[in-house]
């Protein structure tokens, strides 16, 4: 499943070029003047380098959160229809999709932090560390994205899930570390984050790519936990959307 | 011809909701023949089929395909399966071999074979000079035969269509039921098709079951259909296997049955074949 979407994207890569513009957007734009007004505390990490890993992970669970779109055209088209008559167990589906997401994310992390480099943001550039960023990228966004099938699932309609999708993205992305640290949250706010999957994405991320004081074991561990989580129930629901 | 029953429906009954789709639907399906299901929009043909295929959990009643139990036995059922939706299912965005080569993946064809499979299918429905051009570019016509080697690219002993010509010109049409009878001649595989010719029905197909509110109304081969109805004609002029269907499902349209998705969908399959 993983491979037939790469395949897609070979043949098609306008996709790839035009997501990059929001999170190249974001770097340049946000990141440049928030780091001038100096408004945020970052434990005396430049605020564009505080930033990027936030946009990593933003950029990824964007991708990602709508990934259900897709397999709701799949459903209406008679695609999902034939794939779950196969052999093929659900859970086989999912994860294959998941990490084709995951792969699309990773693909779209490589060009922010590329970006970043260019804007002079000190990143670490050990191979080990950097694998442990494509690991957590791709958790995350099979997170996200199994996440968005499940509501596909449940709601059925790509309507519905559009509207869904945007309600929960903002909530999701400014409900966590990304943009400013979880300490100048009011309380409801730090809750919202301690169990915001996309919170200890980034702090995986940060912590890899800056080298700031992370908590990697479990940022992990609730990383693959989540992915885990999102595949079970993305699949048990797969079979209502062939109704 | 074997007597071994490649489908068997026992007081199948389906409803959505307050709809009923399919009501007490006894049918069999022998094994090497071609079965044609036929009946008016929200008969219930593609429900019913769509519990042969597993996708929906059979309530009252028992579907075994080659003996194995629908409900229970899924993995099994699904291995014998080649399915064809009624919606153009083929990924646009992939090329026609890696449509193919999905579904040789997904059917557990082992790795050394797949190449292999793979082309024959596309061989045996006759594109394989167009292989490798992307499926977004295909007619209407060549959509449908390229789902239909997906179908056969893990040798199903059942091959299930449902309505694989709609929307498409007699020439496609023909062209898509002259390589389905082909390889049925080739590998004696079993197929149950749904349609709303009936000029189709009575070429191709060995026997047909006529469907109407979730029932089987009249079943039989095209001829013995179209000579009772002849026997019953006052005038004793020769009827058509379409007089049959109208005396079927009277002249009245079903107004409550199939849903508006149904409709939906078969006209933008339409729309996407023209």
């Amino acid at each position: 499943m993983c491979a037939v979407e790469l395949q897609k994207l070979r043949h098609d890569r306008t996709e790839l070029y035009t997501r990059a513009i929001q999170p190249a957007l974001w770097l340049l734009i946000f990141g440049e003047t928030f780091t001038r007004i100096r408004a945020i505390p970052t434990g005396g990490v430049p605020y564009i380098d505080y930033l990027a890993p936030g946009i990593i992970a933003q950029s990824a669970m964007f991708i990602a959160i709508f990934y259900g779109i897709q397999i709701i055209w799949e459903r209406d088209s008679g695609v999902l229809t034939k794939l779950l008559v196969t052999p093929t167990p659900r859970a086989a589906l999912v994860t294959g999709k998941a990490f084709a997401a995951g792969i699309k994310a990773l693909i779209q992390a490589v060009v922010v932090i590329v970006i970043a480099a260019l804007l002079g943001v000190a990143m670490t550039w050990n191979p080990l560390r950097l694998l442990g960023v494509a690991a957590a990228v791709i958790f995350g966004s099979a997170f996200f994205a199994c996440l968005s099938v499940t509501i596909a699932g449940i709601v059925l309609t790509r309507d519905r899930l559009m509207g869904i999708g945007q309600a929960i993205t903002m909530p999701l992305f400014f409900g966590s570390n990304a943009l400013y640290p979880v300490a100048v949250m009011p309380d409801w706010l730090r809750a919202v984050s301690a169990v915001n999957p996309l919170s200890y994405q980034v702090d995986a991320l940060r912590g890899l790519l800056l080298g700031t004081p992370a908590h990697l074991p479990l940022d992990f561990a609730v990383l693959v936990l989540a992915a885990g989580a999102g595949i079970t129930a993305a699949s048990s629901l797969l079979g209502r959307l062939a109704r | 011809m074997s007597d071994e029953q490649a489908v068997v429906c026992e007081g199948l009954r389906y409803s959505f909701g307050d709809t009923v789709a399919v009501d007490s639907l006894d049918l069999s399906v022998v094994s090497g023949e071609v079965f044609g299901l036929l009946g008016p929009n929200g008969a219930g043909k593609t429900t019913a089929i769509r519990c042969v295929t597993t996708l929906l959990p059979v309530p009252p009643g028992t579907v075994r395909v080659f003996g194995r139990d629908a409900a229970t036995e899924r993995m099994a059922v699904r291995r014998l399966l080649g399915y064809v939706p009624q919606q153009l299912s083929a990924d646009s965005g992939l090329t026609a071999r890696e449509n193919v080569a999905l579904f040789a993946r997904v059917f557990d064809v082992p790795r050394r074979e797949r190449r292999e499979r793979v082309a024959q299918a596309l061989d045996a429905v006759g594109l394989t000079d167009a292989a490798d051009r992307m499926a977004g570019t295909y007619s209407g016509g060549m959509v449908r035969r390229l789902e239909l080697a997906q179908a056969l690219v893990s040798a199903p002993r059942l091959l299930i269509l449902d309505e694989p010509t709609i929307g498409l010109d007699p020439i496609a049409r023909t062209g898509v039921w002259e390589h389905i009878m082909a390889v049925r001649a080739a590998t004696g595989m079993t197929v149950l098709v749904t349609t709303h010719y009936m000029d189709e029905a009575d070429q191709y197909c060995d026997r047909v079951a006529l469907m109407h509110q979730g029932r089987v109304r009249a079943l039989g081969t095209p001829e013995s259909l179209r000579a009772d109805l002849r026997a019953r004609r006052a005038d004793g002029s020769a009827p058509t296997l379409e007089d049959v269907f109208r005396e079927v499902a009277g002249s009245g349209l079903v107004e409550d049955g199939g849903e508006f998705r149904d409709v939906r969908r078969t006209r933008s399959t339409a729309t996407r074949v023209g």
